[in-house]
């Protein structure tokens, strides 16, 4: 086990009772329409929408208990996020928006350049390290937005609709990279999409939400 | 734009306003005795009195951003419920007439005042007519300036991009210095430069907390309104000084102010 969440999210007529755990090394999806709360859940567990009621933990600590007022702030969690609307920094250029994490966490200038590097190359971004997110396509910033979750080593890594920002032509080659990404991330990873076939191509389980 | 036609009276009625502020400006440029001005400029009690603005004001305007701009931050971000009586206090000295904050600050920092009589008592510091309290004058009236400029800044800047840089790891402190801050340094900038100029500008506070002393507190407005019933013309050139400081922020700031409109 290297996630569990056993209680309810978003608020409103929005709010959904869950539960669910994955482990490392697997890639639950959550599946749903457009406004079912997808994003919520995804948020929820990242520590930027509180949860109302129940569990989160993940295998090294409890996340959030609002019943026992457990609260742990978003930069401590040991997860990554890559949003929907990917929020790349515009002011950094690629290299120091892969290595923000790292800076953040206390790594040295140096390594924090070597591990995104060795990242971006991963991703197929070797040669844009010094472009500004705007300079990018689509399909380029969404590989940034993979790279900067990646880079931090997570257990947990949450994927907010990957592929719904990019043409058709990207979006089969991310199709192609994200599965042998994910193949080589030792955490959890939690997908949320509404596309059927992210699903079959990416997903090791799912979880439907209507 | 040529598709909005104005009415003839309307245009006269422009025509009037636009003279009533351009005639005085234009004044001062066709009355300065430009013949004599190099020599009047490097008179010593101008010399002094323009370096004196120049020293409190820029003292003035760093002062306005070190404390002004993580003051907005707080009011963009802050959710106490005193946030709006807070805010009001901080930007009333924009709409106090300046005499009365001169006499607020003595209030407060005068030798009896509240905080100034420990001040006095303790410590022997008295801060009336002397440079600091001229810098003292200047941020009281000029850091709100920059405040709502830079909490406008903050209130629009993107949340979205301050929540991804805490799930990377970042601090709060981190978020405001590496994302919140350059998203804001436009706002900044342009926050500096009406401080500074409120600044440079400012008379009624200063001269009744600080006072005109020449060569100790009397900055380049002060000497301006001493000058007049002494020596006009010198008090012409001095004027001049600051018409042209002023247009020199309203021409660095055109693309603020003017564009789009």
């Amino acid at each position: 086990m290297s996630i569990s969440l056993n209680g309810s999210v978003g608020r409103g007529e929005f709010e959904r009772t869950l539960k669910f755990s994955v482990a490392d090394g697997e890639v639950l999806a959550v599946t749903g329409p457009n406004g079912s709360g997808k994003s919520t859940i995804i948020h929820t567990i990242a520590g930027l929408v509180p949860l109302r009621s129940g569990h989160l933990e993940s295998d090294d600590a409890i996340w959030d208990v609002p019943d026992s007022q457990q609260w742990v702030a978003p930069e401590n969690r040991t997860c990554a996020v890559v949003f929907q609307d990917l929020r790349l920094f515009p002011h950094m250029n690629v290299i120091a928006n892969v290595s923000y994490g790292l800076r953040a966490h206390g790594v040295s200038k140096d390594e924090a350049h070597s591990r995104s590097t060795a990242v971006l190359a991963r991703v197929g971004m070797s040669s844009f390290e010094t472009r500004r997110p705007s300079e990018l396509s689509g399909g380029e910033r969404q590989r940034v937005a993979l790279a900067r979750a990646l880079v931090v080593e997570p257990r947990v890594l949450l994927l907010d609709e990957p592929l719904s920002a990019v043409d058709v032509v990207s979006r089969a080659a991310l199709r192609e990279l994200l599965p042998e990404v994910l193949g080589s991330f030792a955490g959890a990873t939690i997908l949320v999409t509404h596309d059927q076939d992210d699903l079959e191509a990416i997903a090791t389980r799912s979880l439907g939400l209507f | 734009m040529k598709s909005q036609r104005v009415s003839p009276a309307l245009k006269v009625v422009a025509f009037i306003a636009a003279i009533f502020v351009a005639l005085p400006l234009l004044s001062i440029f066709v009355r300065v005795p430009w013949s004599d001005l190099g020599e009047m400029l490097s008179q010593k009690s101008t010399r002094e009195a323009l370096l004196i603005s120049l020293q409190t004001s820029i003292i003035a305007a760093t002062i306005s951003c070190i404390f002004g701009v993580p003051l907005a931050w707080f009011l963009a971000r802050s959710s106490t419920k005193w946030l709006s009586v807070l805010r009001v206090i901080c930007i009333t000295p924009m709409v106090l007439p300046p005499v009365v904050g001169g006499i607020a600050l003595l209030t407060a920092f005068g030798r009896r005042g509240i905080l100034g009589q420990y001040l006095y008592d303790w410590f022997n510091v008295s801060l009336p007519f002397t440079r600091t309290a001229v810098v003292m004058a200047q941020v009281f009236v000029a850091m709100p300036f920059l405040v709502l400029a830079v909490e406008a800044a903050f209130r629009q800047s993107d949340r979205g991009l301050e929540e991804a840089a805490r799930t990377m790891g970042a601090s709060p402190s981190r978020v405001f210095f590496t994302i919140a801050l350059p998203a804001a340094r436009p706002a900044i900038i342009a926050g500096l430069a009406l401080a500074w100029a409120r600044s440079l500008g400012e008379f009624g506070a200063s001269i009744t907390f600080a006072g005109s002393f020449p060569g100790r507190t009397q900055t380049l407005p002060m000497a301006v309104y001493e000058l007049v019933s002494v020596d006009y013309r010198l008090s012409l050139v001095l004027s001049l000084v600051l018409v042209f400081i002023s247009v020199g922020v309203l021409a660095a700031m055109r693309d603020r102010w003017m564009a789009g409109r």
